[in-house]
């Protein structure tokens, strides 16, 4: 397998001379991976996206293909498929004509194509609607109609740019797991970009976490979510409590931070000696509440807040000062205690508690 | 089946249909009040003056009733011969009271437009008719002059015997009904309609297609470009529509002309001889230049308003699944606009045909259109009746275009915006 199938290589991208939105961006996709590209509106996500597929072409820097440099290649001579974000369907033309699009540009014979049609018809579950306007489709039938297409000329590398932004919430679940099964029959490369982190997480192999025109972290899902590198990734990324404060003594993988009157331990990422502004970040299901004498931290707080969930119980306490600081607990009997305005005990390890950058 | 169908009704047993009729009665009668005025001023200002204008062009009945005595007689009179006694008769007492209403003159005018000759032997009638004696008429109208006693005279009198004719259409198509009634053409030399409207099709045709030519990048570019150039740019395209159109067919009057500017622009940039300036004006050309360029904003209106809606990302998908630019753009973009062709070409098309002003100024005599010939006969030979009719003609013609393009393209498929 390829490591560097594509290669961002120190590419910067400006549209008006001003503003970078893209920066220094160095990123390698492996072949076969499912690559996400994730962000907030305006951090270059979509950018990127769009000077690989060739529509935008980068200020600086070079995009390598299989070990190819790409920046002169017209978009119609790079093959790449790609699924928009508003499945942009021929209205004009039926589903078939949609996707014997790319496969009548190439010359392909149209017995040969009939049937790579009738497999990607097949592969999502369309097959019989090939007369059909695109029109006449609902929306989860036109975008598993623009994946059919994306791949109906067996592309090496697919973009999807926010395909599933525009379907309901349980059609876009079962969409991304469609389109996850499809991408591990078939091994495709996949380049990916939504901002919607449940999305990513599902579907990715790998995710690039974007703000402010630079990957703040490339790993995978769970890496992401468990050890993020900065307080961007921690907050973006799934929900997070969080202690701004001083390390007042750092030793043996610890390190002792000042909050408030307090001093909490926690593991130092970004952290290097003592004096240095730190933010904490803790996820809310590795604080418990009845802590075993093990846990390192053990503090207690008030509660302020009971949001019942079914399957957990949402709990906003106060803590250390931190009002927002928010706890899940399993629902069951022996957690029915919880009152509003009643002082519990909480606690976690310090492993968990990760000091990251003040920001 | 409705028998058998159950009427369904509401709760105090009155059927739903009545019902619903009483409670949307009120509604539709306040709407029709909101309409109301502006239907009758369309019915009193439009629709009755063009209706009463449009039946002058079959409306033959001035002969008629200026003569009912004779064409009472000559239901009789089966044309061969010459008609008899009784029929001269009735012609002398229907043209004697003409003569004291002082309305032979009106005769005499209109059996002229049906034969050559007549002006002349009813002015002389009438000076001899004042000394006529009792009885025997024959005999002293066709001693009035020889034409009285040619039977191809009392034929023509007769044709305009019916208070309706085609001949006005007939006219307009260069034809007419000869002595035994039969369609035919007018010698070559004097055909002048069937030029004038093959000349106003091809003119709109090509005006209609210069435009169509120019709009489409034109209405592209708008629709494509940033919001602060395009409003520009829009303003470009509109601003020749605040502009009287006298104006702007003055200027191009000013820049057409053999020592205007673009020919001193010719001149100067060595592409014809000073002694050799191109005429472009007072012909064809001069009316396809200002037509096209008046006529341009009603093609780009509907072509951007339909290429505003396309959406960019569809050039883009054309693009990425393989198409070359020129593919993506034949395959993709340009079906998607057919419905703000359509509807340009159409506009176009239709205020092309019945142009005006423009044709009339700049066109000269061989850029003059169908509507310059129906204003002619307004104005100057007050033959309202052949106006009206070339009129519907018009008319007609432009409703037939209407209902191919209907057959080939859809009516639904225009878009105005």
């Amino acid at each position: 397998m390829n490591k560097e199938f594509v290669k961002f290589d120190k590419v910067d991208k400006s549209y008006d001379g001003k503003i970078l939105v893209v920066k220094d961006l160095q990123l390698d996709i492996e072949e076969g991976e499912f690559v996400t590209m994730l962000g907030p509106s305006g951090s270059g996500k979509t950018t990127c996206l769009m000077m690989l597929a060739g529509f935008e072409t980068p200020t600086h820097g070079e995009i390598y293909l299989d070990g190819r440099a790409i920046s002169s290649i017209p978009p119609h001579k790079r093959g790449i498929g790609m699924v928009f974000q508003n499945y942009a369907l021929f209205p004009h033309m039926t589903v078939y004509e949609n996707l014997a699009f790319p496969l009548r540009v190439r010359k392909i014979p149209k017995d040969e194509a009939d049937k790579k049609i009738d497999k990607a018809l097949s592969m999502v579950s369309l097959q019989g609607f090939a007369e059909r306007m695109p029109g006449q489709l609902s929306g989860g039938q036109q975008q598993r109609v623009a994946v059919a297409r994306s791949l109906v000329f067996d592309p090496q590398l697919v973009l999807m740019d926010e395909p599933l932004g525009a379907l309901d919430k349980n059609l876009r679940e079962s969409m991304q797991y469609e389109i996850k099964h499809i991408h591990e029959s078939i091994g495709v490369t996949v380049v990916y970009v939504t901002h919607d982190q449940s999305e990513a997480l599902t579907m990715s192999n790998r995710i690039a976490v974007f703000n402010d025109g630079k990957v703040q972290q490339l790993s995978s899902p769970d890496e992401l979510y468990e050890k993020p590198v900065n307080s961007f990734v921690a907050e973006f990324i799934g929900e997070n409590n969080t202690f701004a404060g001083e390390v007042s003594d750092i030793s043996g993988g610890k390190c002792k931070v000042k909050i408030a009157n307090t001093e909490i331990l926690a593991n130092p990422i970004s952290v290097k000696g003592k004096g240095d502004k730190t933010k904490i970040s803790l996820r809310p299901e590795r604080a418990l509440i009845n802590p075993s004498d093990k846990m390192d931290n053990i503090h207690s707080g008030k509660v302020e807040e009971v949001i019942y969930h079914g399957d957990h119980t949402r709990v906003r306490m106060n803590v250390l000062g931190n009002n927002q600081f928010i706890l899940k607990v399993p629902n069951s009997s022996a957690n029915m205690d919880i009152k509003l305005d009643k002082d519990i005990k909480i606690g976690w390890n310090s492993e968990d508690a990760r000091a990251l950058d003040p920001k | 089946m409705s028998s058998e169908t159950q009427k369904i009704l509401t709760t105090d047993g009155i059927p739903l249909e009545v019902s619903l009729k009483r409670s949307e009665r009120k509604n539709k009668i306040k709407a029709f009040l909101l309409v109301a005025p502006l239907l009758l001023f369309l019915i009193i200002t439009y629709i009755f003056p063009i209706g009463s204008m449009l039946t002058r062009s079959i409306d033959d009945k001035m002969v008629t009733e200026m003569l009912p005595k004779t064409y009472k007689a000559m239901e009789k009179w089966d044309g061969k011969e010459l008609p008899s006694e009784e029929v001269f008769e009735a012609f002398y007492f229907d043209f004697k009271n003409l003569v004291e209403e002082k309305r032979e003159g009106k005769l005499s005018t209109q059996l002229n437009y049906t034969k050559n000759g007549f002006k002349s032997i009813i002015k002389k009638l009438r000076r001899k008719s004042k000394s006529f004696e009792e009885g025997n008429y024959k005999e002293q109208i066709m001693a009035v002059h020889k034409r009285w006693a040619n039977v191809e005279y009392w034929r023509a009198i007769q044709r305009r015997a019916p208070a309706y004719t085609g001949q006005k259409y007939l006219k307009g198509l260069d034809m007419y009904k000869n002595e035994s009634g039969e369609i035919v053409s007018v010698d070559e030399d004097r055909r002048i309609h069937r030029v004038l409207w093959l000349r106003t099709l091809e003119i709109a045709f090509f005006v209609t297609l210069f435009c169509f030519l120019m709009a489409y990048p034109i209405a592209h570019l708008l629709a494509t470009l940033p919001m602060k150039y395009s409003n520009l740019l829009m303003i470009c395209v509109l601003l020749p529509f605040w502009t009287s159109l006298l104006v702007r067919t003055a200027s191009w009057m000013i820049l057409l002309q053999q020592q205007g500017m673009v020919n001193d622009f010719f001149v100067w940039i060595g592409l014809v001889g000073d002694d050799s300036r191109p005429e472009m004006m007072f012909n064809k050309t001069g009316s396809y230049v200002a037509m096209t360029q008046i006529l341009l904003p009603f093609m780009v209106l509907p072509l951007y308003s339909v290429m505003k809606t396309i959406s960019p990302s569809l050039m883009r998908a054309g693009k990425s699944l393989g198409g070359t630019p020129l593919v993506a753009f034949w395959k993709v973009y340009f079906p998607l606009t057919i419905p703000g062709i359509g509807a340009g070409c159409l506009l176009v098309f239709i205020l092309a045909i019945g142009y005006y002003i423009t044709p009339a100024l700049v066109g000269g005599a061989s850029g003059t259109l169908i509507s310059n010939q129906i204003a002619f006969h307004m104005k100057s030979t007050l033959d309202w009746s052949f106006a009206s009719a070339m009129g519907l003609m018009l008319l007609t013609g432009v409703l037939a275009i209407y209902w191919v393009y209907n057959k080939i393209v859809g009516v639904d498929n225009i878009k105005l915006g």
